[in-house]
């Protein structure tokens, strides 16, 4: 498994923390789920942070704060400079939105940002497209991390482009990558995996679903039988029928 | 003097960030500062000198996806 900033996750499903009913089936979404990673935000302090932060820490996972809701390198930059104090990790999730309707990156926004911060140490985790050329750049930039979508964040549309996907793959073959928003059954997850990505990145599909707990736990297999099935070298497909049977010794009747 | 803080407008007694933080309640609170925009490390609230009219940013973990 390709390692992210020198760090072996013993999982391959990151999982956010937002829009679950309660505190405590959030818990229980991350114990079924067996996820490595959970993603967290900055917002300002209303009195509920500190207790979130505990919370948070007792998952035992490792934390990977976004930059969510930043409209301009400025504000993406900054946010994270203070992700950085307040979650005392190098790691970010850089979300630069380009548009209010789809959340698509913006590319231009974003390449700025994880120039900056890239040179000042941070081990960025760019939320960007398929596109192959804004990857190369993105890893010309620092970043050795990248986090293609799958479709528009919350949409559960699963992998919109696979083609462009499955060129992205092959483009960067030692590249880690995350597939970030879209994800909404665990077959899209498992397919992401077998497709040779070597995370999801997903939420709303946990947390929105009817039982938080049983689809966490979905997820969980999902993302192994993923692993698994790409190790293990998949069949191509192809376009004719292939009789599994053998021919030889079927009965003259 | 009146800043603003988090978007409400407070009057505070406080000359410096450090000082601010500690009479908002927030001195061990785990939290990151921006002030007009920019951030400001735990380390120089301290020397942070406030102003008239200065938007404070004071963030804390919270869910994210």
């Amino acid at each position: 498994m390709r390692d992210f900033y020198g760090i072996t996750l013993n999982s391959p499903l990151m999982l956010g923390t937002a829009q679950y009913p309660s505190p405590a089936v959030l818990q229980a979404a991350f114990r079924a789920s067996g996820a490595s990673v959970a993603t967290v935000s900055l917002r300002r302090e209303a009195g509920q942070g500190q207790a979130f932060w505990s919370l948070i820490r007792d998952l035992g996972v490792r934390v990977l704060p976004n930059t969510a809701g930043c409209h301009s390198a400025r504000e993406a930059v900054t946010t994270a400079r203070m992700a950085r104090e307040v979650f005392e990790t190098n790691w970010i999730k850089l979300e630069v939105i380009g548009h209010a309707d789809t959340l698509q990156p913006d590319p231009f926004g974003l390449l700025e940002a994880a120039e900056t911060l890239a040179a000042e140490g941070f081990e960025v985790f760019p939320y960007t497209t398929e596109d192959q050329v804004l990857a190369g750049r993105l890893l010309d930039a620092g970043c050795k991390v990248l986090m293609p979508w799958g479709a528009p964040i919350g949409s559960g549309l699963g992998l919109n482009n696979r083609f462009g996907l499955r060129t992205l793959r092959a483009a960067f073959p030692d590249v880690p990558m995350v597939i970030d928003a879209g994800i909404g059954r665990p077959s899209h997850a498992a397919d992401a995996l077998e497709m040779g990505f070597d995370a999801v990145l997903l939420n709303t599909a946990v947390a929105q679903a009817g039982d938080p707990e049983a689809m966490a736990r979905a997820f969980g297999l999902a993302v192994q039988a993923g692993a698994l099935a790409r190790a293990a070298d998949p069949m191509e497909p192809r376009e004719m029928a292939a009789p599994s049977t053998p021919l030889i010794g079927k009965a003259w009747l | 003097m009146r800043i603003e803080v988090n978007g409400t407008p407070r009057d505070i007694a406080a000359a410096t960030l450090a000082d601010a933080l500690a009479e908002l309640g927030w001195a061990e609170a785990r939290v990151a500062t921006a002030l007009n925009g920019d951030f400001v490390p735990a380390a120089a609230r301290a020397a942070q000198a406030l102003r008239e009219g200065d938007r404070l940013e004071v963030l804390a973990p919270m869910q994210g996806g």
